[in-house]
């Protein structure tokens, strides 16, 4: 039937792929099909010019693209797997086109090798400590992974003790391993947190935007109340001022900051400094 | 404080010309849209088709048990909560379409031995139930970050005894009708993930095409929704 055919082009011509430097910035949504810089030239209007061919058969320039969080590659393209914004970062220095992302908003975290996060010691069974770090599978520390931890002298963790330490192993097919050192064998500020605190949890999105450089949240949250802070990719926050109330303040301004304009937030904090 | 983003959109599918009558309620009914609505699931959206409306809540990837672990992918759940009374023998089967199709979009290779579990309540059912179903599952999977490989819609429509194919049917356009189908969609091709068919028919095709042209209304809308969402942020 000529009519359906008809609509169902229609529709699909919407889906066509479109180059990933054009939609940069633009909400994405799964399903979508992204063009790398140099496949567009070969795609073109219409895909059907007419190349001479060159006798001078040069092996194409590619160019190396990192396929970040919520894309993945499908065949020679991007398939968008997530919902968001894409965005792109050039390359520092040498070769490549830089990398391709989905800042999307989430919740739940998902391992990923070389993040810090904060996990809560649930279980100690023999040398390995289990701990939640809010993903699918707790993952273990080893005793051993601790600044100055030998066989005779055990770190002191108790179960329901806060850690802070960053992932050696993850990935989707084994648990998560963490440890408490660098690679030099420095605590580097991991390994347990202290007594009193208060641990919150918030988006991941807000985790990165308070860690991205020049955060105006935290150098005004700092000209508050002096704090100890310590901020874990997997959306938990542990805050420390030195009452509770300050404390609680704080919690709640971090966790509202992810829905206030910056004029807002300046708003609350000018009341909050005057009081 | 919560995110809420509420989305109206009064969405009409006129399929005026064709070969096959067409009869004037073909149109779908207002459509609405609120993601972020719960605090405990890591998504969550609501619903609404005219007035169906239908609450879902994403929990995943998170913890699996031993014996429903699945070596190499996630393990979809799919779980129906009518309004009143205990879940029966029709919400299994509707979750079983449900996840289905869930599980032929979501790229559960990405989390081995997690589980995922969709969560439906039915707030208000006024027809097209399993369409408001697969629509709300579709927005809280997107809402909770899930990975997926295109986005589903679903499209309900009802046959009258005289051949009349209406879109979206409502609960007494359903009790009247000779045939509803209920088809699910996915947004690359408008290809068909599943389909739920009930009475007497005998042209599919007929009424495959105008679920096909309907989605485009569907996705149009889902894409209006999200894109308000993230202007937001």
């Amino acid at each position: 039937m000529a009519e359906p055919a008809s609509v169902a082009a229609e529709s699909l011509a919407g889906s066509r792929a479109r180059a990933a430097r054009t939609v940069l910035g633009q909400v994405v949504l799964p399903g979508e099909e992204l063009l790398l810089p140099e496949q567009e030239d070969a795609e073109g209007p219409g895909g059907a010019v007419e190349r001479p061919l060159s006798l001078n058969a040069r092996a194409c320039s590619r160019v190396r693209v990192v396929c970040g969080p919520g894309l993945r590659r499908c065949g020679d393209r991007l398939l968008v797997t997530k919902c968001g914004r894409l965005r792109h970062k050039e390359p520092g220095s040498g070769s490549g086109g830089g990398v391709y992302w989905v800042d999307s908003q989430q919740k739940r975290y998902v391992p990923v090798k070389g993040d810090h996060v904060i996990g809560i010691v649930t279980a100690k069974s023999g040398d390995i400590f289990k701990v939640d770090v809010g993903g699918s599978e707790p993952a273990s520390l080893s005793y051993l992974s601790f600044e100055g931890a030998t066989k005779r002298n055990r770190p002191n963790v108790q179960v329901g003790d806060l850690i802070y330490g960053q992932f050696v192993v993850a990935n989707k097919d084994m648990e998560p391993e963490m440890v408490c050192i660098d690679s030099c064998g420095r605590a580097n500020g991991m390994g347990v947190i202290g007594q009193d605190g208060l641990l919150f949890k918030v988006t991941l999105g807000l985790i990165r935007k308070l860690l991205a450089p020049d955060c105006e949240i935290i150098q005004e949250v700092g000209k508050l109340y002096p704090l100890e802070i310590v901020f874990g990719m997997n959306g938990r926050i542990w805050v420390k001022a030195k009452t509770i109330q300050q404390t609680l303040i704080l919690a709640n301004i971090l966790e509202a900051c992810e829905h206030m304009t910056s004029d807002q937030r300046k708003q609350i904090f000018s009341r909050l400094a005057e009081s | 404080m919560e995110e809420e983003t509420h989305t109206d959109a009064k969405i009409r599918a006129e399929n005026g010309t064709g070969s096959s009558p067409r009869g004037p309620g073909c149109s779908l009914r207002h459509f609405a849209c609120e993601q972020n609505l719960l605090s405990r699931p890591d998504g969550s959206a609501s619903f609404l088709q005219g007035d169906t409306s239908v609450l879902a809540g994403v929990y995943g990837p998170a913890e699996v048990k031993v014996s429903k672990e699945i070596f190499n992918k996630a393990t979809l759940e799919v779980i129906l909560r009518p309004k009143i009374g205990l879940p029966g023998v029709a919400e299994k089967s509707r979750e079983r379409l449900i996840r289905n199709t869930c599980e032929a979009v979501v790229l559960g290779t990405l989390h081995p031995r997690t589980s995922i579990t969709v969560v439906l309540q039915v707030v208000s059912d006024a027809g097209s139930l399993l369409a408001c179903c697969l629509n709300a599952a579709c927005m809280a999977l997107v809402d909770a970050g899930v990975p997926m490989r295109a986005l589903f819609c679903g499209v309900a429509c009802a046959l009258d005894s005289d051949g009349t194919l209406v879109l979206d049917p409502t609960s007494k356009q359903e009790k009247e009708a000779r045939a509803v189908l209920t088809f699910a969609l996915d947004s690359v091709e408008r290809k068909l993930l599943m389909s739920s068919t009930k009475g007497l028919y005998s042209d599919t095709e007929q009424c495959l095409a105008a679920a096909q042209a309907a989605s485009q209304h569907v996705f149009r809308f889902y894409r209006e929704s999200l894109q308000r969402r993230y202007s937001k942020s």
